[in-house]
């Protein structure tokens, strides 16, 4: 069966919602904007009561699969249980339905919520102030690349060059060139640390910073870290976090006591807020003092009798995106960080460690691990032997579903051949780890048993492998484009 | 801690399994001189009661707009939010999944963003949509990045009555890539300055800070004439009775999609959307959805054209995005389905009937609009004799969120007063409206 669509429910004239009628007189809209302005296209909108929408969109999450459904190990996305009560506290109408444009007088709890998870946030990232404005991850790396570049630019040095280790997350050298940089690629050692001596012969004048994940994205921490911030900083750069595996450190280690200068922190994964599917998410950034002055507008100032919004920060990169931030999603988080305080936060961090280095201690006799050291919050296998089997990374991944699970990330990081990048995560049990080790043994075992079986996998899906390379070819991006249904021989009732 | 199950017992199985003591040994890797040897200064743990509770004080805080009567706007509006809405996106497949990269376990979510797209192209006339942008900001900030990568051209144009966020953002990003950006505030000055040098984009505002639509198709001309981009930022409820910016030639449209079901949240999550013509498609950020087929020929829905991506391109990419704001975008979408095309042109034809009321009566007590000659539909601005800080000041001792002081934006719009009206406004809110505005010119 396809997958439906909801404009295929689509009656003329039914109608879900309903609204008041007019209590002023009707203004003639041809009269009131002209003609030219008027609207005459349809709306191609679908006709539905609110049972059949209702029933859609009930069908369509039961054809997803979320942490709520099961196991969801995909590393560097810190896939950790999201608490229902911090849904419940960010849909108080108090926090929900406030207006960005409303009096600072009116909506002091909302900065409190603010100011203090700012702070909570320092201590954590070990920096001198945060700012809360960038709406995710690589929005967060974007604001700290420019406020590196604005910190620069005021000692007056025009560097031109961000170096980013070969095992960085894609939006790590993606941000970089959108922030005007030429990206240079660090090599990797054959201990799965930043190569130290090609960093020393890289860095000169021209080098604006180095970004860092630390543990980086084989899960392995950067031993050298210390000299890595001494190299970048002598040559006049400075040092960026990506925070995506700040799950792995909480309480043990901080990024501005590595030497870190700047740092971004994704509030969806280590500070458990929903993904959402893609997002909302949440990139708050920290800086050393020094470039304290370069973060956006406005900063939240004043004190706990009177919190405000203050504008005038004359050295201020700007404004990265409309009002504050996603404020929604920073209550979810301090809510997070309340109900763990420093304690837990640490235990956290303990525990997902000990999870990942549990699951790898069940797999690495059969699955190859190409770096023979402790991890800490994830894993990279090599599925160089299964390939050579018969079964690739991604056979392996999606004959995971028919197991129940998620699959892990497969070829990423890049570094490592046929990748497969396993992160469980504090909040899962024993047994739901015991459980994934054996999928993965039987799926190996299958390699050699019944190979087709992990080719065709998943087999219990609403649909198979999709044909990637004809949604490319002939992409079909809306519901009327010409060849959209002609291609499954479905009518709809537009 | 709560969320992590493990017992005692379970820990003490964990670690013999790893042969080692304590999970410390773990984090023998950490070097010394950078490890954090005392607790984090931070706050006690609190129990689930003591949190809501500790929360709700904080919520009572603020003064929600359901507790007033609001008339504030510039891009964020107070509109109703039908109760399935909320129902639907807090299942938790919808709610805890990741973005769909494995597409046999998300089809939920591929097929709704398919829909979103289908109903966001269709809106702004355009050929297609992307799955969702953080907010319309930084949904303009990235259209001004497609011109000057698309075109060569070192130069953005916007127009002054953008949105003064929208304007923030596309200073920032466009200095990232070292171009310029340049204001103008009528079309004559446009011509003038597309006439003086190479502009990649021009951003206009349809309807705009003022709620004026009246010189978009004129920026639009002038725009192409010159071999720049049209770039239009649009409220998209406002599409349901305007002609869309599409019919009008625009190659990007974009804009805040907050208004579409979703929850003011003080300014976010809500969502920005992305539309192109389909020259551009292959040029857009972030994620895209489109329909396949699998093996037995069953319609589902994956991620394309991923080669303009972060994942695969890196430095190469169009754009770093990478997380979006895809259930605010769920929200949207099951919000128009839900509405349906007369529900959402009725939510809009009663605002416009609401806020024409509001005016004249305004206009009556003699607070002249601006722009009086030009048509507008349910946002407004009047100019205020005296201080509207200090009217706010008063309306909110009477239970009003009165309308934006422009003159906070702009020194330029001092004593402009920006007020928008929304479905949920009645009669009676506006006359109390009307009438402490009259008391308080006469004090």
């Amino acid at each position: 069966m396809d997958v439906p669509v909801i404009f295929e429910k689509s009656v003329p004239g039914r109608r879900g919602i309903r609204l008041p009628a007019a209590d002023v007189p009707e203004v003639p809209l041809e009269e009131v904007l002209g003609r030219d302005f008027v609207r005459t296209s349809k709306l191609n909108l679908p006709e539905v009561s609110e049972m059949d929408a209702v029933r859609h969109y009930t069908r369509l999450s039961t054809l997803n699969y979320g942490l709520d459904t099961g196991f969801y190990p995909l590393g560097s996305c810190t896939m950790k249980y999201n608490p229902k009560v911090n849904e419940a506290i960010a849909a108080l109408p108090g926090f929900a339905d406030i207006h960005p444009l409303q009096p600072d007088s009116t909506v002091q709890g909302m900065l409190q919520v603010m100011k203090e998870l700012e702070d909570a946030l320092a201590e954590i990232s070990g920096m001198d102030a945060v700012t809360l404005q960038p709406a995710a991850g690589a929005h967060g790396e974007l604001t700290g690349i420019l406020i590196i570049r604005a910190y620069l630019l005021a000692q007056g040095q025009h560097r031109t060059t961000v170096l980013v280790p070969d095992s960085a997350h894609g939006t790590n050298p993606a941000t970089a060139a959108m922030a005007g940089f030429q990206v240079k690629i660090v090599p990797s050692n054959n201990r799965g640390d930043v190569d130290v001596d090609k960093l020393r012969q890289m860095v000169n004048e021209e080098t604006a910073g180095l970004m860092l994940t630390n543990p980086n994205t084989l899960g392995l921490f950067e031993e050298d870290i210390l000299e890595i911030a001494d190299i970048v900083h002598k040559a006049g750069g400075l040092l960026y976090y990506d925070g995506a595996n700040a799950n792995a450190i909480m309480g043990k280690v901080r990024p501005g006591d590595m030497g870190f200068d700047v740092v971004h922190l994704n509030l969806h994964k280590t500070f458990s807020t929903p993904h959402g599917g893609g997002g909302p998410g949440s990139g708050p950034v920290g800086v050393k003092s020094r470039l304290e002055p370069f973060l956006p507008v406005p900063r939240i100032a004043g004190s706990p009798d009177h919190y405000q919004w203050n504008y005038d920060r004359p050295q201020s990169i700007g404004k990265v995106r409309s009002f504050y931030g996603n404020p929604g999603v920073l209550v979810r988080a301090y809510a997070y960080l309340k109900s763990h305080g420093s304690a837990g936060l640490k235990e956290v961090s303990e525990t997902a460690v000990l999870n990942a280095n549990y699951l790898l201690h069940l797999l690495k006799d059969i699955y190859e691990t190409p770096f023979d050291r402790p991890v800490k919050h994830e894993f990279v296998l090599s599925l160089k032997d299964q390939k050579k089997r018969g079964a690739k990374a991604l056979d392996v991944a999606k004959r995971l579903i028919d197991y129940g699970v998620y699959p892990p990330t497969v070829y990423f990081p890049l570094v490592v051949e046929e990748a497969m990048m396993v992160e469980p995560t504090e909040t899962e049990s024993k047994e739901t780890l015991d459980m994934f080790a054996q999928a993965m043994r039987e799926i190996n075992g299958e390699i050699d048993a019944a190979p087709d079986v992990l080719h065709e996998a998943p087999h219990h899906t609403v649909v198979g492998r999709l044909d990637e390379t004809l949604a490319a070819r002939h992409p079909v991006l809306t519901y009327f484009q010409e060849g959209s249904r002609a291609q499954t021989g479905q009518e709809g009732n537009i | 801690m709560r969320y992590i199950p493990h017992t005692d017992a379970d820990r003490q199985a964990m670690l013999e399994a790893l042969n080692i003591d304590s999970v410390d040994a773990l984090f023998s890797d950490i070097p010394e001189a950078a490890r954090l040897h005392r607790p984090l200064r931070l706050f006690e743990p609190l129990s689930e009661m003591e949190l809501q509770q500790q929360f709700f004080r904080l919520a009572a805080k603020n003064l929600s707009v359901d507790q007033a009567v609001s008339f504030l706007g510039g891009g964020f509006y107070d509109r109703f939010i039908p109760a399935a809405i909320a129902q639907l996106v807090e299942r938790g497949e919808f709610l805890t999944a990741y973005t769909p990269y494995q597409p046999e376990l998300s089809q939920g979510t591929l097929a709704a963003i398919f829909e979103f797209q289908t109903m966001i192209a269709g809106l702004s006339g355009m050929y297609a949509a992307q799955a969702s942008m953080y907010d319309g900001a930084s949904a303009v900030g990235e259209a001004a990045f497609l011109a000057l990568a698309h075109t060569r051209r070192p130069v953005i144009v916007m127009s002054s009555t953008l949105l003064p966020d929208s304007q923030q953002v596309v200073r920032t990003y466009v200095s990232a890539r070292h171009g310029e950006v340049l204001t103008v505030s009528s079309v004559q000055e446009l011509e003038q300055v597309l006439a003086s040098r190479p502009v990649a984009g021009v951003i206009w505002q349809y309807p705009d800070v003022w709620g004026h639509v009246q010189s978009l198709p004129r920026a639009v001309e002038l725009a192409h004439q010159y071999g720049a981009l049209a770039v239009v930022s649009s409220d998209p409820v406002a599409l349901a009775l305007l002609r869309p910016p599409g019919e009008f030639g625009a190659d990007v449209v974009v804009g805040e999609g907050q208004p579409l079901g979703n929850h003011l949240n003080y300014g976010g999550p809500a969502f920005g959307y992305f539309a192109v013509t389909e020259a551009l498609v292959r040029k857009m950020p972030g994620r895209l959805v489109g329909q396949t087929l699998d093996h037995q020929g069953r319609r589902g829905f994956v991620l394309t054209l991923q080669a303009r991506e972060q994942h695969i391109r890196r430095e190469k990419a169009t754009s770093n995005i990478c997380s979006n704001h895809s259930l605010n975008a769920l929200q949207a979408t099951i919000y128009m389905a839900l509405l349906g095309p007369a529900g959402l042109r009725e939510v809009a034809s009663l605002s416009v009937n609401k806020a024409h009321y509001l005016a004249r009566r305004l206009e009556e007590a003699g607070l002249s609009r601006m722009g009086s000659e030009e048509p507008f539909l349910y946002e407004f601005a009047v100019k205020v004799p005296g201080s509207v800080a200090q009217l706010n000041q008063h309306l909110l001792s009477k239970g009003i969120l009165g309308g934006y002081d422009m003159g906070r934006w702009s020194d330029q719009w001092e004593g402009y007063w920006q007020l928008a009206v929304t479905e949920k406004r009645t009669k009676g809110e506006m006359d109390m409206l009307v009438n402490e505005v009259k008391r308080w010119m006469s004090r």
